[in-house]
């Protein structure tokens, strides 16, 4: 069973949906109990860093979440405030990568929000089973987890960041695996077989 | 980088596609989602569906098949026409959609940007404006397919949009829409300067050399065609691949 954290924050219905079409079983939740007996969490987000994480503190949720052993699975916003920090309104996120997320300062060639399909890069965990190196993924956002030691994935948007972030039991990605096509359908199965 | 995207645009009415032939493995051209999966499996890389709908429950129809969409389709989707409240935007979102377009709306009520990006964020709002150039040599933004001026200049609506909310730009000139004779890169160009968010370049192509046209010269982010695409005339794989052989970077 996934555990699909709602914490009012975010379009939950393509991660359904994206499980639905795989055939996995999901819950959409806030509850603890049932979050702790998940085979895997999912922590999805959209918006803003900042209302993000004050929505997951008023679930009372945070720490539940660091004490996690099973596979989770950040995306997009719900990756950025597993970060250490977000620029994004000067925001504490939960720490568990070991990145600071920063914004993208628009210039010559390089748009914000940065949205579209990007490479990923220099892939290196087992949620990158099958997947060749510079293969396409969706991204859409205005800020970046840096590089770091936790880094699994590169994509370059002016400057290169992490696509993805690994910590232990933890991963994140910042581009959208449930829209991007079957790549992405196969990083999802791939993080349901981890 | 960020490859440049090509974006089929699917008009629907009363919940059924309008326009299009029936390419090889498509069972049924007039089904929004298996012509919307079609495409996606061509390498699209995003869909527009436009409700032209002119009656209530042909709208009713429309959120009912963004669901079926969005269950289906595993590349993101825009959806536009007739969005005019928040209440409008957050029943398409909470149907699947991941993006609306507004147009007249958000020429009449321009706070409307604000109130939707403010809620779903940036990325949730594309700004459609259909603009014409005038003799005096300034475009301006009309509405009612091209028919009724407004006193919203081009650049300065598309900056305001953007301060507002809007995470995308989708521009139509209204001189060149239908022609097939191309789309005025050097207005798009100058677009891209004025304005940091992408830009969506729509109306005018009639080749594969147009498109590369207004990705390179016209320094657009994405193109959005309708007709060539559903009469078959330019293939998305081979579009792409003849603009990959320009030198332009494309997800194949």
């Amino acid at each position: 069973m996934v555990a699909i954290i709602d914490y009012k924050c975010g379009n939950l219905q393509s991660v359904k949906n994206a499980l639905e079409r795989l055939g996995a079983e999901y819950v959409v939740t806030a509850r603890e109990e049932v979050i702790r007996k998940a085979d895997r969490v999912i922590l999805p987000g959209v918006g803003s860093a900042a209302t993000a994480m004050e929505s997951l503190l008023q679930t009372g949720l945070c720490d539940t979440i660091r004490s996690l052993r099973r596979p989770v699975l950040g995306i997009c916003v719900g990756m950025q405030i597993m970060c250490r920090w977000s620029e994004e309104g000067n925001t504490e996120c939960l720490g568990i990568f070991d990145s600071k997320v920063k914004k993208f300062i628009p210039c010559e060639g390089v748009k914000v929000p940065h949205m579209g399909w990007n490479r990923i890069s220099n892939l290196e965990s087992k949620l990158f089973k099958d997947i060749k190196g510079g293969a396409y993924v969706y991204y859409v956002h205005s800020y970046y987890p840096e590089l770091c030691p936790d880094t699994i994935a590169t994509t370059v948007h002016g400057k290169m960041f992490s696509g993805a972030l690994k910590y232990e039991n933890f991963y994140g990605t910042q581009f959208h695996p449930e829209k991007s096509g079957d790549i992405g359908e196969q990083i999802i199965k791939n993080f349901l077989a981890l | 980088m960020v490859a440049k995207r090509i974006i089929p645009c699917l008009d629907v009415k009363e919940g059924r596609t309008v326009k299009g032939i029936n390419f090889v493995g498509l069972q049924d051209v007039g089904d929004p989602v298996e012509l919307g999966a079609y495409y996606s499996a061509c390498g699209a890389d995003e869909l527009v569906y436009l409700d032209i709908s002119a009656t209530r429950e042909g709208r009713g129809t429309f959120t009912e098949l963004v669901r079926k969409i969005s269950g289906r389709i595993n590349i993101p989707f825009t959806v536009g026409g007739g969005i005019s409240s928040l209440d409008d935007a957050s029943r398409l979102l909470d149907a699947g959609a991941d993006k609306i377009s507004i147009n007249s709306s958000a020429i009449a009520n321009p706070s409307l940007i604000d109130a939707i990006a403010g809620k779903y964020g940036n990325q949730f709002v594309v700004v459609a404006i259909d603009a014409k150039l005038l003799p005096d040599s300034r475009w301006m933004a009309t509405t009612h397919g091209g028919s009724k001026p407004t006193d919203k200049e081009l650049f300065s609506w598309a900056l305001e949009a953007q301060e507002r909310g809007a995470g995308e730009i989708l521009f139509t000139s209204m001189d060149h829409d239908g022609t097939r004779a191309g789309y005025p890169c050097e207005t798009f160009a100058r677009l891209s300067e004025v304005i940091s968010i992408p830009v969506i370049a729509s109306g005018g192509a009639g080749s594969a050399a147009d498109i590369a046209d207004v990705l390179s010269r016209g320094r657009a982010d994405a193109a959005l065609a309708a007709s060539i695409f559903h009469y078959g005339e330019i293939g998305i794989r081979e579009l792409k691949q003849e603009l990959l052989a320009q030198g332009i970077e494309v997800r194949l």
